[in-house]
Parts: structure tokens; C-alpha cells; sequence
């Protein structure tokens, strides 16, 4: 029966002023019933505040094929990393 | 005995009989839903019918923990749960109905949750703290249930043909063991008099217009108020329940005293 069910990426905000994250998939029927089932997969030990699905297929990936061409590039550059500053004692943990 | 200790003892025996009442109805209930555990039709739907039976089991123990200090004869929930004989049960027959398909464990779970629903709110505004206290914290459980059964059976009674005609006859079969809900007795008088309960019959009006509202979207037929079945309410049950009670309380009985 879940397999004629379209799948959707599910995602929890933990607390107030955090980012929702994605926590993981499931499937239901339409957007209502995902996010009823996403609070009975995903949030049974009080993990969210707040929950956002989207079907899996409405969501565009990078290709694991385009890797080299998207990411590699900048690993060579790295006056784009802010390595070469000291931090001052007092700013602590950055 | 005087006369007002008379009435301390009675209305304590019948606060007592409430108190079981809630706590089995929840027992039963739980445990018949628990009995899906790996078997429904999608995990989602395992999961979340997992999750309702635990929330049942926890209010179980609210409630009959409550009845045991109401008692006051040092009987715990568990005791009270796993050591008493089915006469002893005051859960409604409806809970103790067997599962039968997906769809009719969810309309047996719809009719009850509405019942729940309407009698926990009534309950938030008891004369007795402790009532109150315990409907304040199941409302929100309860009011999840009864969104999602609601959901469900509205979707099925107006989905597919096969659907349809499943749930209508699961409505058909289980109508007759709503009217118990509602059946006042004694007890319950005693219990509605010092305010700590609604009668019963009191909460039928808003269940019928829920119930009816619900039916009525899911395109489905209220049945008539017919011959309504009754008996556990005051211990007198239907055969299936010593068959929970053999699965529920079997540990206890073969180990007593057992823990882990």
C-alpha cells in the first residue's frame, strides 16, 4: 500500500531560532497526512516544534557525478578561507 | 457509622468505580490497538497506531493509579491491572470488540476517541483537583486521536468503493455498542452529584452532532439508535475480553510478582 504513496522529505525545527532540519522520509497519501505521520515517526520523543514536509520529487539535487565540477574548484583557493586572521582570545569560540 | 461517614464511603466507592471505569476503558483500548504492532497496512500507520496504544497504556496508569489511592486499600495500577478477573473489568463493551480490519479499528477508535474527547474536556472542570489535573494532561493526547481517527475514516468512507463499504459496515456492527457510553447508573449519579463527573447521557447531544458531522463527510450513513448492547460498565463482559486478559495479564499470572 506505501509504495503507491508518493514519498516526502521531512523536516524538524528542534527548538524556537534553530533551522529546521531534514530528519528523514516517509510516505502518505498527500501533504496533510505526511505531516500527521511525520509527528508520529519523527517527533515522538519531543524533538520538534515545528515540521515541514515537501514531496521528494519536488525537490532538484546536484548530481553525485558533478562533484568535481561544482565543489573541487574551490578547494584550490584559498583566499576564500578567512584562515589567515587570529581570532583575539576575548571573541572565544567562533 | 454515621450517617455522613455513610456518605464519605459511598460516594468514595463510586468515585472508585469511575476512576476503573476510565482506566479500563483506556486498558482495553490500548491493548487492542497495541495488537496492530507490526501488522498495519504501512509503517507510517504502525507507527502512529503504536503511539496511540502507548498514550492509552500511559493514561491507564493516571487513572488507575488514582483509583487505587481512592481505594485506599494499597492497590497499585498494575495491581489493579494485571490481577483483577474479567468481572472486575468496568470498560464499555465497545473497546473490547476485536479489531477486524484496518478500517473497522479505525472506526471503532473514532467513536470512541469523540466520546473521550467530549467526557476529558467536561472532566478539566471537575469538583476533584486530581481529576481535573489528569483530563488537563490526556485532553492533548486525546484531541490528537480524535483529529487523526477523524481524518482517517472520513478519507476511507469517501475513498474507494471497497472503502466505503468497509467502513459502513464497520459502522453498522459497532453502532450498537455506542448507546453504553451514554447509560447512566448509580454510580455515576453519586459521582455527577458531588461534581466531579458529568452524567453521562449528558455528553450524548455533542457526540451525536459530532459524529453525525463526520459521518456526513465521509459519506456515510448514520445508523438508527437501535437495541444498544451493555454490561461492562458493571463487569458484565462479551467473550473476548478473558482472551485480552489471558494476553495482558499472563506474566503476572505465571510469574507473580515478576519484574524487570
Amino acid at each position: 500500500m506505501s509504495s503507491e504513496w508518493p514519498l516526502w522529505e521531512v523536516f524538524i525545527r528542534g527548538q524556537h531560532g534553530l533551522n529546521h532540519r531534514h530528519v528523514g522520509s516517509l510516505h502518505a497519501p498527500d501533504a496533510e497526512m505526511a505531516v500527521n505521520n511525520a509527528r508520529d515517526v519523527y517527533t515522538r520523543r519531543n524533538e520538534g516544534v515545528s515540521i515541514w514536509v515537501v514531496r521528494s520529487s519536488d525537490i532538484t539535487a546536484s548530481a553525485p557525478s558533478d562533484k568535481g565540477p561544482l565543489f573541487e574548484p574551490s578547494n584550490s583557493k584559498v583566499y576564500r578561507h578567512p584562515t589567515f586572521f587570529d581570532v583575539p582570545d576575548e571573541v572565544g569560540h567562533m | 457509622m454515621s450517617a455522613a461517614q455513610q456518605t464519605g464511603a459511598a460516594e468514595s466507592a463510586a468515585l472508585f468505580e469511575f476512576l476503573l471505569r476510565m482506566g479500563d476503558n483506556a486498558l482495553i483500548l490500548g491493548h487492542r490497538v497495541s495488537e496492530w504492532c507490526g501488522h498495519a497496512p504501512a509503517l507510517e500507520e504502525d507507527i502512529a497506531l503504536s503511539n496511540t496504544a502507548l498514550d492509552l497504556i500511559g493514561q491507564t496508569q493516571l487513572w488507575l493509579g488514582l483509583a487505587g489511592e481512592v481505594e485506599g486499600k494499597g492497590r497499585s495500577a498494575d495491581d489493579l491491572a494485571y490481577l483483577r478477573d474479567g468481572l472486575d473489568f468496568r470498560n464499555v463493551l465497545l473497546v473490547e470488540r476485536p479489531n477486524g480490519d484496518f478500517g473497522k479499528t479505525l472506526m471503532r477508535q473514532f467513536l470512541f476517541d469523540a466520546w473521550h474527547y467530549l467526557l476529558l474536556k467536561a472532566l478539566k472542570g471537575s469538583s476533584d483537583r486530581r481529576i481535573a489535573e489528569i483530563a488537563e494532561k490526556t485532553l492533548k493526547e486525546v484531541s490528537y486521536h480524535l483529529d487523526r481517527s477523524r481524518d482517517l475514516v472520513i478519507r476511507l468512507g469517501d475513498g474507494t468503493a471497497e472503502s466505503h463499504r468497509r467502513m459502513q459496515d464497520a459502522l453498522d456492527d459497532l453502532w450498537p455498542y455506542t448507546g453504553e457510553l451514554f447509560m447512566g447508573d448509580a454510580s455515576d449519579a453519586t459521582v455527577a452529584a458531588g461534581g466531579a463527573a458529568p452524567e453521562p447521557a449528558s455528553l450524548k447531544a455533542s457526540w451525536d452532532e459530532l459524529v453525525a458531522e463526520t459521518l456526513a463527510e465521509a459519506t456515510l450513513k448514520t445508523p438508527a439508535d437501535g437495541y444498544m448492547q451493555k454490561g461492562g460498565k458493571r463487569g458484565v463482559h462479551t467473550e473476548h475480553l478473558g482472551f485480552i486478559l489471558s494476553d495482558l495479564q499472563f506474566l503476572q499470572r505465571a510469574y507473580p510478582g515478576g519484574t524487570w
